[in-house]
């Protein structure tokens, strides 16, 4: 983990320690390195609290805690009136006992959920406090008179991990429910299964040693009536399943696995009642038992990828500050304010926005100016200014003066709402995608219904049941066990791969279509750049460098900045890693810059137009102006009153995998677009950057889906990679769509399959894990086809002994799921 | 060998059982967190008692 030019690593979270900084925590006598403040605090609170355990059985560090800023801090406030609590909390029996459930971020291994449940129960008010290890989810019982919920989620906090709470969506209900469901039939299924098998045994034995008819007709009945309750219960999601599908004049797989599991049951009743032949109970109780353990791990997929989406949702509660009667007064005091949920405002109100805060519904300023950061509608990357009378779109960020807004349009008016309309329009459109071994199972019904029909007709002869014998046993070798495990078996394995490197399938068909794609369009912030401005380097201007050095200056901007939201504050801000100066007489001009004085010099920082207005020599070297570092996305100066002191580069950062991803893709030859709602001069400096062949700018978001429905009308099948709101209605028309952990939840919502680990390039180890699965699912299928093309006209000769049968069926099913197994040893 | 006669409905009987244990025990959320229980039974806290007294201010 440590570098070699910097051997300190954070004692707390393991990231190198800045040279200068020298602080440290006391653990066990011993003066352990820390980074930064934030990891200071964080772990003196960790040792005060007694649970210093966790250095000793953390098995990786945690992330670098977040600073507890006070605006963070009144936002938790927002979640104990109780209108919001509403959403979230569930009253108990007893009076003022509440329960919640909360999504921990930051949890990395066993350790962090031991800590954050021991320090959770260690609080004074907290009744009962569980952390769930696998899903990360929290489920705390408190006593509202001694606690309340913001002091619960501050005190998680202040151990370095974010706690918030949340409404689990209705679908992800519906998928645990279904989850508990699929283990009581497989549990079902597999014991009674065990106890037909028992049977099953003793009744080949008995065909060697002989066997007394009495037992043996025992067994039948006894055998049927164990294996009507798994039929009933276990087998019936198959039958539902089949059925839906005839019912839409479709084959899936479900078709021939009823069509299987429906005859061997039929045949095998038919022999309980004469008393003579053989019975297939127990294949259909393993045949079930299988199929729905294969299926299981479907769908602890699919919640796993829900989960994880659940976990985007934003972190500022869905809470505006409503002023109360602000059209009489035009003034507000605090008296006047309210927290209100969103879903109760009404057209009209007048709400107060803070910096740093998301705009709750659509508007219009009334009162402030300020710059708002739009990218998640527009894809651009800086903010853009808005005053008075100007719009402002619900689900912007206003990043730096507070603002009054009169809410305009709300719900189905506003503009995310006609977003999400898009959104659902795309989705109908998309193309039709039939998995491989659907498409098979339609044939495979054809055709063993004809071979059925063949064998019925040939053996056929008015006097006998013989026909009717040799068509049914030739019926039941053919169940299609290790064709319908083919692909759950494979889908499964990948899934473990897949979550290794954290690309999250959320459609069924998202490997399969992976695997085809040809052509991967890429939206550019956030997706293909960080999506964050960084600073990227200093211009000292000569004339001052004796009395300034470039951290002298960086200090200087940063300590102007530091009350701002604005991106590029923030960027100085993090850049700079010194205790800042303090500032006077601080004035933000919205949209141009920053002034102060500090230790009695007055300072500007801004943009050029700024500094011409306020410097006496606004004078810069050529080479400030020339278009070095063409590749930044602005430019920020900072002056004294006298001259200019320095200029800050500074931009959007391309991802460091990027560049290898793109190169890859175009080495396995697939096309690469660039589609982004940014100005031209950005997107095509990116993708001369990258390499990207094709790219289209100034996109809005129906823009681009037309642009990839047109590639699509063009035969090609289009990967989408987008991380904000613009991109969702191409991620939900697109033939497989990709979104970013980091993303917006409408864009995860949309999308196929999610990146949770951020980083692109795994994008092309999903794509060779998917082409390897699409290869072994080939493979499982023409084994288990082989194996019934072999089976079939053996049994329909009548040259197939029952036992054969099951012996054969269990064993071309063990191949497969073997074969499925070798996707676990990939490497890249 | 009679007696099969009579293990057949106890054997019966006693999966019926098992399967109502079964079921009550996925009712009951055991099944919801299969990796927790694991580590957490390694991470006892008896082996430090005044943990939890400093941990209660």
């Amino acid at each position: 983990m440590n570098n070699s030019q910097d051997p300190v690593s954070c004692f707390h979270c393991g990231l190198p320690v800045p040279p200068e900084l020298d602080i440290s925590v006391n653990y066990h006598g011993e003066k352990k390195p820390m980074c930064c403040y934030g990891c200071q605090a964080v772990s003196q609170a960790i040792i005060d609290s007694g649970m210093d355990d966790f250095y000793r059985y953390r098995t990786s560090t945690p992330e670098k805690p977040g600073e507890l800023v006070p605006e963070f801090l009144q936002q938790l406030k927002a979640y104990d009136s109780p209108d919001v609590q509403k959403k979230f909390v569930a009253a108990t029996d007893s009076e003022n006992i509440y329960e919640v459930s909360l999504i921990l971020e930051g949890i990395t291994c066993a350790a962090c959920v031991w800590l954050n449940e021991k320090h959770l129960n260690a609080l004074d008010g907290i009744i009962d406090a569980s952390i769930n290890y696998s899903t990360h989810r929290a489920r705390v019982r408190w006593d509202n008179s001694k606690i309340r919920l913001s002091d619960i989620l501050e005190s998680v906090s202040r151990i370095g991990y974010l706690a918030h709470p949340y409404d689990p969506e209705q679908h992800q209900l519906i998928l645990e429910k279904e989850r508990k469901a699929q283990i009581r039939r497989i549990g079902l299924s597999g014991l009674l299964g065990m106890q037909l098998m028992i049977f099953a045994v003793a009744m080949y034995t008995g065909d060697w040693w002989g066997m007394e008819e009495g037992f043996r007709q025992a067994f039948r009945w006894i055998s049927l009536a164990i294996t009507i309750p798994i039929l009933l219960f276990a087998s019936s999601v198959f039958f539902k399943s089949a059925w839906r599908d005839i019912s839409n004049r479709r084959v899936g797989m479900d078709v021939p696995v009823s069509l299987g599991i429906g005859i061997a049951f039929v045949a095998s009743v038919m022999h309980t009642i004469k008393g003579s032949g053989e019975v297939y109970y127990d294949s259909v109780a393993m045949f079930t038992f299988f199929l729905l353990s294969a299926r299981y791990f479907e769908i602890t997929t699919r919640k796993q990828t829900s989960e994880a989406t659940e976990a985007l949702l934003n972190l500022t509660p869905a809470v505006a500050t409503r002023l109360i009667d602000y059209e009489n007064r035009r003034s507000s005091t605090v008296e006047d304010q309210e927290n209100i949920s969103v879903s109760e405002l009404s057209v009209g109100d007048y709400l107060l926005v803070r910096p740093g805060e998301v705009i709750p519904a659509d508007g219009v300023i009334v009162s402030g100016s300020s710059g708002i950061n739009e990218s998640l509608i527009t894809g651009e990357s800086l903010p853009v200014t808005r005053s008075v009378d100007d719009a402002v779109i619900g689900g912007s960020t206003n990043t730096e003066n507070p603002l009054i807004i009169r809410v305009t349009k709300l719900g189905e008016d506003s503009v995310l709402s006609s977003i999400q309309r898009l959104i659902d329009e795309a989705q109908h459109t998309k193309p039709a995608i039939t998995r491989l071994a659907d498409r098979i199972a339609g044939w495979f019904v054809s055709i063993l219904l004809s071979i059925a029909a063949v064998v019925a007709w040939y053996w056929y002869s008015p006097d006998s049941d013989l026909w009717l014998e040799i068509t049914i046993a030739t019926l039941v070798v053919s169940c299609p066990c290790a064709l319908s495990l083919a692909t759950p078996t494979a889908i499964t394995a990948a899934s473990g791969q897949l979550a290794k490197i954290g690309l999250l399938p959320k459609s069924p068909h998202a490997l399969e279509t992976l695997a085809h794609a040809t052509d991967f369009v890429f939206d550019k912030t956030g997706t293909l750049t960080e999506g964050r401005i960084e600073l990227q380097g200093i211009h000292l201007n000569p004339a001052v460098q004796k009395t300034l050095d470039d951290r002298q200056a960086l200090l200087i901007a940063a300590s102007l900045e530091a009350s701002s939201e604005h991106p590029i504050a923030r960027a100085l801000l993090e850049s700079c890693r010194q205790p800042l100066l303090k500032v006077e007489g601080l004035a933000h001009i919205t949209g141009r810059g920053i002034s102060g004085r500090i230790e009695g010099e007055t300072w500007f920082i801004g943009n050029r137009a700024f500094i011409e207005e306020n410097c006496r020599q606004p004078l810069f070297d050529a080479r400030f102006d020339s278009s070095e570092g063409d590749d930044s996305n602005g430019k920020i100066y900072l002056a004294s009153s006298e001259q200019c002191i320095a200029v800050f580069l500074l931009s959007d950062h391309v991802r460091e995998e990027a560049p290898r991803l793109i190169s890859e893709l175009k080495h396995l030859h697939k096309t690469c677009h660039l589609m982004t709602g940014d100005r031209e001069e950005n997107a095509r400096q990116i993708s001369r950057q990258l390499g990207i062949d094709h790219t289209l700018a100034d996109l809005h978001p129906e823009d681009k889906l037309k642009a990839v429905k047109a590639l699509q009308n063009a035969g090609a099948i289009v990967v989408m990679t987008g991380d904000g709101v613009n991109d969702a209605p191409v991620l939900a028309g697109a033939d497989l769509s990709i979104a970013m952990g980091k993303g917006t939840q409408l864009a995860a919502a949309a999308a196929d399959m999610i990146l949770i680990s951020n980083n692109i390039e795994h994008i092309y180890h999903g794509l060779k894990i998917a082409s390897k699965t699409l290869g072994i699912i080939r493979q499982n299928l023409s084994w288990a086809l082989l194996y019934n093309i072999t089976a079939i006209p053996a049994a329909a000769a009548g040259y197939v002994e029952p036992w054969m049968a099951a012996l054969g069926m269990s064993a071309s099913s063990l191949v497969v799921v073997i074969n499925a197994m070798r996707l676990n040893r990939i490497r890249y | 060998m009679d007696i099969i006669y009579l293990l057949l409905p106890v054997a019966l009987i006693i999966v019926v059982i098992i399967i109502g244990i079964f079921f009550w025990a996925v009712k009951s959320d055991q099944f919801d967190d299969l990796e927790g229980p694991a580590h957490r039974i390694l991470m006892d806290d008896d082996d430090k008692p005044e943990a939890k007294k400093t941990g209660d201010e």
